[in-house]
């Protein structure tokens, strides 16, 4: 993992203390609230609902097993005993109080962390693949090339008053898990002519108001050249960006309006200007970076296990486990063990500050110490030996966290929505509640396959309705929660935005609408098609057709 | 009727403006305005930017009971997120 130098040590440290001073303004009253909201925004704290809100950075989701027990002292210590993991792979607590928040970033500040980018018109926090470093399908691990675009982009002078928000994603695999497609900027590393690895440059992707699929603008940049090429584009959006307009800022509306090719265009061509102007990071320092993030010192193991398949034998419910929350890691004898925050009847992507400690635990036991955030608001455990996985499941039941159900309908990713979010139409946190315990109580999960449901509050999409499957979003008609019910989309490598299948649906109809349409594909689908391959062949028609069967 | 409300600047607690000038948290004790005189009420509120992160007009009814077209936002505002009964005004039980 990265460890901070003495100028990332400095930085935070000067922020908390900078913030502290603001603090004591605001309190004192020298400051209005007006003047105060976007210091305090810049420091990612938000006025919710019901309480401030802290949005705690991870960048790119790696959490070490110190950090994680941090962010469980903090919801103990300052907050309401649980944290909320967010579709950027960050953390908010709900109800920390102003005056305890300088504090809170100091002990955050300990463990190398801070809610800097969390928030503003700048280039959030960097998102990636939680597998990296571990899938058995990446080019490389794309973390050092996170670390570098996180150096650059902190504090960066020329992009810290941007029209919008700038969120920027990387993989390095062929299955996209980090909805690359969908961000403002996606970045693919693969292998090009010679062997070499270089970027994939996907721009203008984006969900919100005016959803978008990101276009390629480069096919492949040799990976040297990132920084510049990023500059490049970050320039071309700050000059031409809108800023008289909130809902055309972002830089998706940029790039259709401009269109794809004239954007490229003038993207290389400031790159022409600017790509040798010493912007790119040395090889040298490219180098150090990539050593912090050496792979662990893995044993030489057999693939197999032959305690790890007794288990299995004699376990049912592990078994279960291990078929739905394991996946194949790249070095053998070795697996990535998924945790669900999604145990059916819970808030999505919620966790208490024990099961914090139980993950913390056993990502130092059985996970060279790293613990991943995924943007499906799960948490994942990169490195474990199958030798113990056994272990690792029973210890997760023992805290709550044994569901098995990556991936499955009762997966469901759900943005805080009207019991948390000021900006909610509707809750959205109820309906992933009732259609999770639908599915799991119909123990037919698992033959449903890969099935994503997304929820969102409102149009703002934090919770990505348009790349699920089914995608569900709250809309508030005449003071009453509805809800649209979207199909179709996938945020994955095969990305498209969902359709909107007709009318709004009242709370209580909606969770019957979605098993009609579980059901639907169950009856139409072929042998290995998944739900969304089953909607792609028989059109939306046929599938919104089951929305209002019985309606 | 009008309420007015916002949240306390020190830990953004949802507060209401009482009958006696000082900031309950529950909307069952809040002072109700006429429409006519909430206005004016809120701008003398707004400048108790000490006390307040925030601060606006909600609809009431006698009683205290959120009204409106935002009755929902409020009436959980009032309470607490309603997946978790044990956290907000609410955990603290019928009033
Ligand atoms: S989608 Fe809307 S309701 Fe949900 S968290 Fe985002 S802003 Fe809030």
């Amino acid at each position: 993992m990265y460890r901070y130098d003495e100028f990332d040590e400095t930085i935070v440290r000067e922020r908390v203390k900078q913030f502290r001073g603001q603090v004591a303004r605001r309190l004192s009253g020298e400051l209005t609230e007006e003047q105060f909201k976007p210091l305090r925004l810049m420091n990612g704290l938000y006025l919710q609902l019901h309480a401030y809100m802290l949005r705690v950075a991870i960048p790119y989701g790696v959490l070490s097993s110190r950090q994680l027990r941090r962010l469980a002292h903090v919801a103990r210590r300052y907050d309401k005993g649980y944290g909320h993991f967010t579709t950027r792979q960050n953390i908010q607590y709900n109800w920390p109080a102003l005056v305890d928040v300088p504090d809170i970033l100091d002990a955050l500040a300990d463990v190398e962390m801070h809610a800097i980018q969390t928030s503003g018109n700048c280039i959030r926090n960097v998102t990636s693949d939680q597998y990296a470093g571990a899938a058995a399908d990446e080019v490389e691990d794309p973390r050092p090339w996170c670390e570098i675009i996180r150096q650059w982009s902190t504090f960066h002078p020329e992009f810290s008053y941007l029209p919008r928000k700038f969120k920027i994603a990387v993989t390095a695999s062929p299955h996209d898990r980090a909805a690359v497609k969908v961000h403002d900027i996606g970045l693919i590393l693969k292998k090009g002519e010679g062997g070499k690895t270089g970027f994939e440059v996907i721009v203008g992707g984006g969900l919100g108001r005016t959803p978008y699929i990101g276009h390629t603008i480069r096919d492949f940049l040799p990976k040297e050249h990132i920084l510049s090429y990023l500059e490049a584009i970050m320039r071309v959006y700050n000059l031409n960006g809108r800023r008289d307009n909130l809902f055309k800022s972002r830089i998706k509306i940029l790039v259709n309006t401009e269109g794809p090719e004239n954007f490229r265009d003038q993207v290389e061509a400031e790159w022409e200007k600017i790509r040798d102007c010493d912007i790119d990071i040395p090889r040298e320092e490219i180098e150090r970076i990539k050593r912090y993030f050496a792979p662990p010192a893995f044993e030489a193991l057999p693939g197999e296990s032959a305690s790890f398949e007794a288990a299995r034998a004699r376990d049912a419910g592990f078994d279960r486990w291990v078929r739905v929350n394991v996946v194949a890691h790249k070095v053998p004898g070795y697996a990535i063990a998924n945790v669900s925050l999604k145990e059916p009847g819970r808030p999505p992507g919620d966790a208490t500050a024990e099961q914090m400690e139980a993950v913390a635990d056993l990502g130092e036991r059985f996970s060279f110490d790293e613990i991943r955030v995924t943007h499906e608001q799960n948490l994942c455990l990169p490195h474990v030996r199958k030798d113990d996985l056994y272990a690792v499941y029973q210890a997760l039941k023992e805290a709550g966290l044994a569901a098995a159900n990556v991936g499955l309908a009762s997966d469901i990713i759900a943005c805080p929505g009207l019991d948390y979010c000021d900006l909610a139409n509707a809750r959205s946190i109820p309906i992933a509640q009732a259609l999770a315990e639908r599915f799991a109580a119909s123990g037919e999960e698992e033959d449903l396959g890969e099935l994503k449901i997304n929820i969102s509050g409102c149009i703002n999409a934090c919770g990505h309705h348009h790349i699920g499957h089914i995608g569900i979003l709250g809309v508030d008609k005449k003071g009453e929660e509805f809800y649209q019910i979207t199909l179709g989309g996938s945020g994955a490598e095969d990305a498209s935005l969902g359709e909107i299948a007709g009318r709004g649906l009242s709370s209580s109809e909606v969770v019957d609408a979605v098993e009609r349409l579980a059901r639907f594909y169950k009856r139409e689908r072929r042998e290995g098609e998944r739900f969304l391959d089953a909607y792609r062949r028989l059109g939306h028609d046929a599938f919104k057709g089951a929305i209002y069967a019985d309606a | 009727m009008k309420a007015i409300t916002g949240n306390r600047l020190t830990d953004g607690v949802v507060v209401y403006l009482a009958p006696d000038g000082t900031w309950t948290e529950r909307l069952e004790k809040a002072r109700l305005f006429e429409k006519e005189e909430a206005e004016a009420a809120l701008e003398a509120a707004r400048r108790r930017v000490t006390e307040i992160a925030s601060v606006y007009l909600i609809e009431a009814e006698p009683g205290g009971k959120a009204a409106g077209r935002e009755a929902l936002r409020e009436t959980i505002r009032n309470a607490g997120p309603t997946v978790r009964p044990d956290l907000g005004k609410q955990a603290a039980g019928p009033r």
